[in-house]
């Protein structure tokens, strides 16, 4: 039985997909530019709107009233996160949503196995496409539920690092993947050992396959330090179009299979970007992890005498001669919630005619755009934010660079020390300044464990401190002086 | 719709992705992964349709589930980005 418009012709349907499909496709188009990115997000969602409405007046529904109360408590749940979110856990409820997005392929997944098992009747074996199409979408749904939701916790401080020693954890992850593919194989073949009814024939195998692969999912990302955390989140995004899509390929869903595929590789492009930018391969961030062990002879030796502090006053006084100063943010910024104070004091030097750009590594923060999306929320124009290869050139013709929560980024020894850990990666070149300073709570190194020579230069001077107050001290002072 | 008219529809699909993000500004990364996530949310079809054929209970409570989970995805997601282009929109133009 058909709904309320599923009489007509089948055409009308596979248009209306057709549809939404050039509507997420010009959606994606728009956000080329800042100027029409609202657009584009807003096009986007009414092709999802209009998808789904079709969806639901085409085929029969046969209990209107759950699918209904299921669409009020999601959207309302969505809305309410997306409505409570500070810019500071942007990164964790980003993963979050994305987890969701992979469980329901999931469970769409296992709810059309089911369906048609019932509808074939004992006995019968389940079509090849089904079967394979449904094994693929619940290995990749549930890595990326159970993934998800790991990022989502070690991102939010409530996960900690993993439990058993990298090797241990490279069997386990083998060991779990084996049975994945091995449910997924059972599934496929249906053994006759399996029994004559449907229900044993694929069922078992199907929740053995969601099961090893959730545990999968959660070995994957344990391991992964915080840093590496904008690659897993691109990647993990990857993986929720990608199951999206052979879900498309289970329900024979031709939109399903578009924009799937688009979010793939919307995730895969923003996963190799991140891994290009910390010149590592993606083998590397996910299994590899970078040597922890911190030398710390070898950091005195770096340090000892060569350190320069200085103060708020100190700082300003220099900052009153620039005429163009760039601000380096990192991480540091996103926990402190600096980027008012920075964001302030940019916009003070700019009153006072002095040139202000932003310098933003690829990598720094926890997310793709972490630190765009940051000061953007403290009303930086998105002109101000320059990319490295852009603002590397200038540094030589700039007066101060102030580094606030960024460290392993401006390491001069990716481009000096061929045995350095972080050898080859492309780091802002902040020594070509005059002067460079360097916001820090304290000397302890970055991410990758090591030291950090530009502590140790003549033309470096720290600022040690939290980022929000030493910035907030910055911009007090600046405006005493100069008022 | 046969598995390699699909195919060739995946196959299409991922050249124009590839031609589109690449050209999209580091600037706009986090609302685009947002954004993208609220379109992965898409299969919220596949839900809608498992739910309503509801030819078994068990089938009908993972749709249910399915529906609710894909629907906190897209709503979330669109609504993230929103706020966060308003947010680039706003002082962007001078």
């Amino acid at each position: 039985m058909p709904g309320i418009i599923g009489g007509l012709p089948d055409a009308v349907l596979q248009l209306a997909y057709l549809v939404a499909g050039v509507l997420f496709i010009q959606g994606l188009r728009d956000m080329t530019h800042p100027r029409t990115a609202t657009r584009g997000n807003a096009i986007s969602s009414l092709g999802m709107f209009f998808a789904v409405v079709i969806t639901v007046l085409w085929f029969e529904i046969l209990s209107p009233y759950l699918l209904a109360a299921g669409l009020l408590v999601g959207g309302a749940i969505g809305a309410w996160l997306a409505v409570r979110v500070e810019t500071t856990e942007m990164p964790q409820l980003v993963g979050l949503f994305n987890g969701f997005g992979g469980g329901a392929s999931a469970l769409v997944a296992g709810a059309e196995l089911i369906d048609t098992a019932s509808v074939l009747g004992t006995g019968s074996s389940l079509p090849l496409g089904l079967t394979s199409t449904a094994a693929i979408a619940g290995i990749i749904g549930a890595v990326t539920f159970w993934g998800s939701l790991v990022a989502a916790g070690k991102l939010h401080g409530v996960v900690g690092d993993s439990p058993v020693s990298q090797t241990t954890g490279h069997v386990l992850k083998v060991v779990f993947l084996a049975a994945a593919i091995l449910g997924g194989l059972f599934l496929v073949v249906q053994p006759e050992q399996f029994g004559n009814s449907p229900l044993a024939s694929w069922i078992p195998s199907y929740w053995f396959l969601i099961a090893a692969a959730s545990i999968l999912g959660v070995f994957l990302v344990v391991p992964i330090g915080g840093a590496d955390m904008p690659v897993v989140i691109a990647l993990l995004n990857s993986y929720s179009g990608l199951a999206a899509a052979t879900t498309g390929f289970v329900l024979d869903n031709t939109v399903l299979i578009i924009a799937g595929t688009l979010v793939g590789a919307s995730g895969l492009i923003l996963t190799l970007i991140m891994c290009e930018s910390m010149n590592r391969s993606l083998t590397n961030v996910l299994f590899g992890g970078l040597g922890t062990d911190a030398d710390t002879s070898d950091m005195a030796d770096i340090y000892e005498g060569n350190i320069t502090e200085t103060s708020p006053e100190e700082v300003v006084m220099l900052l009153e001669t620039a005429r163009r100063v760039v601000l380096v943010p990192g991480y540091g910024m996103a926990v402190g919630q600096a980027q008012h104070a920075v964001a302030e004091l940019a916009e003070l030097l700019e009153a006072n005619d002095v040139e202000v750009e932003f310098g933003i590594h690829p990598v720094a923060g926890r997310m793709p755009g972490h630190m765009n999306a940051l000061l953007a929320e403290a009303d930086v124009p998105y002109d101000k934010m320059r990319e490295l290869e852009e603002v590397n050139p200038t540094f030589s013709r700039t007066d101060v660079v102030i580094v606030t929560g960024a460290n392993d980024v401006v390491n001069p020894s990716a481009n000096t020390d061929e045995s350095s850990p972080i050898a080859g990666m492309p780091v802002l070149n902040v020594t070509e300044a005059q002067s460079v300073i360097v916001n820090k709570r304290s000397l302890s190194p970055g991410f990758s464990g090591i030291p950090n020579p530009l502590f140790a230069k003549d033309n470096t001077s720290m600022l040690f401190g939290d980022a929000k107050e030493s910035m907030q001290a910055l911009v007090n002072e600046y405006k005493e002086r100069t008022s | 719709m046969s598995f390699v008219q699909n195919l060739t529809l995946f196959v299409l699909s991922a050249f124009v992705g590839y031609e589109i993000i690449t050209k999209i500004p580091t600037n706009l990364h986090t609302p685009l992964m947002s954004g993208a996530n609220a379109i992965s949310g898409i299969t919220l079809l596949g839900s809608v349709v498992v739910a309503g054929s509801g030819a078994t209970e068990l089938a009908t409570v993972l749709g249910f589930l399915a529906v609710v989970m894909a629907t906190i995805n897209v709503v979330g997601g669109y609504l993230v980005s929103h706020f966060m282009l308003d947010q680039f929109s706003s002082r962007g133009q001078n």
